[in-house]
């Protein structure tokens, strides 16, 4: 038997994921491990894998290589019963937030609760409202999410996340469907969930965010981590990184920088 | 002439025994053959491959072949083999077997229609796949195929008229039977085919009022 023994307390950690798809390598060799309570904020151009890597975190895309460690113990996804608790405990949140259709605001909070954990309904709604409560939206509980702007059905997703009580969440650009007035919501929730000490791994192109809340930044480009460091040593100003140069490129289409 | 007397007291009530006999086909075929329809439109895309192709070549053979000579099959063939039905058995199950085939093609492209983010969003969560199919995917599905397996209903109103080939006298075979007796043609086939149209009315209406149900704002206008 082999025994993989991991440093420190990362609450989660991948080691050498590796993918190709269609014949193309889209991650080589990927490492990330994030301690408690951590912010790591993944960027890169687009096409560069970032939303590849996050979802085989969760094995929702299987790594063709890699293992993952969940509190240090390494997870075989290939046990179902496995792959399901692993799931439990990584929440995802989605660029389109795929909400479900047909089930109210407060029912998509609280249906994994009752299907995945077991939770009888009295209970799950309970804690759906509580969840809705903490992202400013238990007033739209009974509503369907076509009636929800952008903005609330991302706030909903987050609630969805958040009940299942994820050590780590997943966030895959959660605010670059929005329209530029919602973006502030959603950012002040999540601002919200970093300063209660979440567990979390982001990919976004906003870079001012990533600054302010990130421990630290991880460039990505051609399925690679190319640069890593925290905000303030990768975007000092009159350094030579490539983030800072993506940070300049994209801020100069804001006009600023 | 066709007197008041024989109208009402001849004509009538064999057709109304025959509308109780059609019901007792049409009911039973319609719902099993929707939830036939659900269970094998679910195989169809999500059962692994030789399960798939099983359920795949089940629709290409019922729907490939004439319901009639389905019907001659079951009831005159099978007996050779020591398989026997009684009419109104070998027509129910011919019913269910079609009617399913038929469902099944409006589940499948339903269940292929619901958004590939929300089944990621499921699995995301924690959800085993049986779970995710059960309670995300075929509540949607079948909310969108309600349209088409509701018409699937009004077909099989109508077909339910093939029975009376199998000696099963139902609505169409009392029809028969009565002109054959009486030669009022005109009068019994207008009154007939008067039964089929309410029961398809009433068909209608109910599914209308079903879909009507279970519609859920937002959902599925968007398509
Ligand atoms: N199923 C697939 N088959 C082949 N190539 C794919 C597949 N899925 C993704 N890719 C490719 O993988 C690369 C990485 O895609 P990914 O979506 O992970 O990038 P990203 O960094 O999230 O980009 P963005 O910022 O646009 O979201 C892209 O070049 C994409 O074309
Ligand atoms: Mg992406």
């Amino acid at each position: 038997m082999t025994t993989h023994i991991t440093s420190g307390s990362a609450v989660l950690e991948a080691r050498g994921f590796c993918k190709s798809l269609g014949g193309k390598r889209i991650l080589n060799d990927v490492s990330l491990r994030v301690n408690k309570g951590e912010m790591k904020v993944l960027i890169g151009p687009s096409g560069a894998g970032k939303s590849t890597f996050l979802q085989c975190i969760n094995y929702l895309i299987p790594p063709d290589e890699g293992v993952l460690f969940l509190n240090g113990t390494p997870v075989a996804p290939s046990v179902k019963r496995e792959l399901y608790a692993l799931r439990e405990r990584v929440g995802m949140i989605f660029q389109d937030f795929n909400l479900f259709d047909h089930l109210t605001v407060q029912e998509n909070v609280s249906i994994a609760l009752v299907k995945v954990k077991g939770m009888n309904r009295g209970a799950a709604a309970l804690r759906a409202m509580e969840e809705l409560e903490r992202v400013g939206l238990s007033r739209r509980a009974s509503v369907y999410p076509a009636q929800l702007s952008g903005g609330q059905k991302q706030r909903v997703a987050i609630a969805r996340a958040l009940a299942m009580d994820p050590e780590v969440i997943l966030l895959d650009e959660p605010t670059s469907a929005l329209d530029p007035e919602l973006v502030g919501e959603v950012s002040a929730v999540i601002r919200e969930l970093a300063r209660g000490g979440m567990t979390m791994i982001l990919a976004t192109h906003q870079m001012e965010f990533a600054r302010a809340l990130a421990t630290e930044i991880l460039f990505m480009d051609r399925g690679e981590i190319i640069e890593r460091g925290a905000p303030a040593e990768l975007l000092a100003s009159g350094g030579n990184t490539r983030t800072r140069a993506f940070f300049c490129k994209l801020a100069a289409e804001e006009g600023a920088c | 002439m066709l007197d008041a007397d024989m109208f009402w007291n001849r004509i009538i009530p064999a057709l109304n025994e025959g509308l109780l006999l059609s019901l007792s086909l049409i009911a039973p075929s319609s719902v099993i053959g929707f939830v036939g329809g659900v269970l094998v439109g679910t195989l169809r895309v999500y059962a692994c491959s030789p399960l798939r192709r099983l359920a795949d070549a089940y629709v290409a053979v019922f729907r490939g072949i004439p319901l009639l000579l389905q019907l001659y099959f079951l009831y005159y063939a099978l007996p050779k083999w020591g398989i026997r039905f009684s009419a109104y058995q070998a027509a129910v199950l011919g019913f269910i077997l079609c009617s399913t085939a038929y469902q099944s093609e409006h589940v499948r492209g339903a269940l292929l229609s619901i958004r590939q983010g929300q089944i990621k969003a499921a699995c995301a969560l924690g959800f085993s796949a049986v779970d995710m199919i059960l309670y995300i995917v075929i509540p949607q599905a079948v909310r969108r195929a309600l349209p088409g397996c509701g018409n699937e209903v009004i077909y099989l109103i109508k077909y339910s008229s093939l029975a009376y080939v199998l000696t099963f006298i139902e609505l169409t075979g009392q029809a028969k039977e009565l002109t054959a007796r009486t030669f009022h043609y005109i009068e019994i086939y207008f009154t007939a085919g008067m039964y089929y149209l309410a029961m398809t009315t009433l068909a209608s209406w109910a599914l209308d009022r079903l879909e009507k149900k279970c519609r859920i704002p937002g959902f599925g206008v968007q398509r």
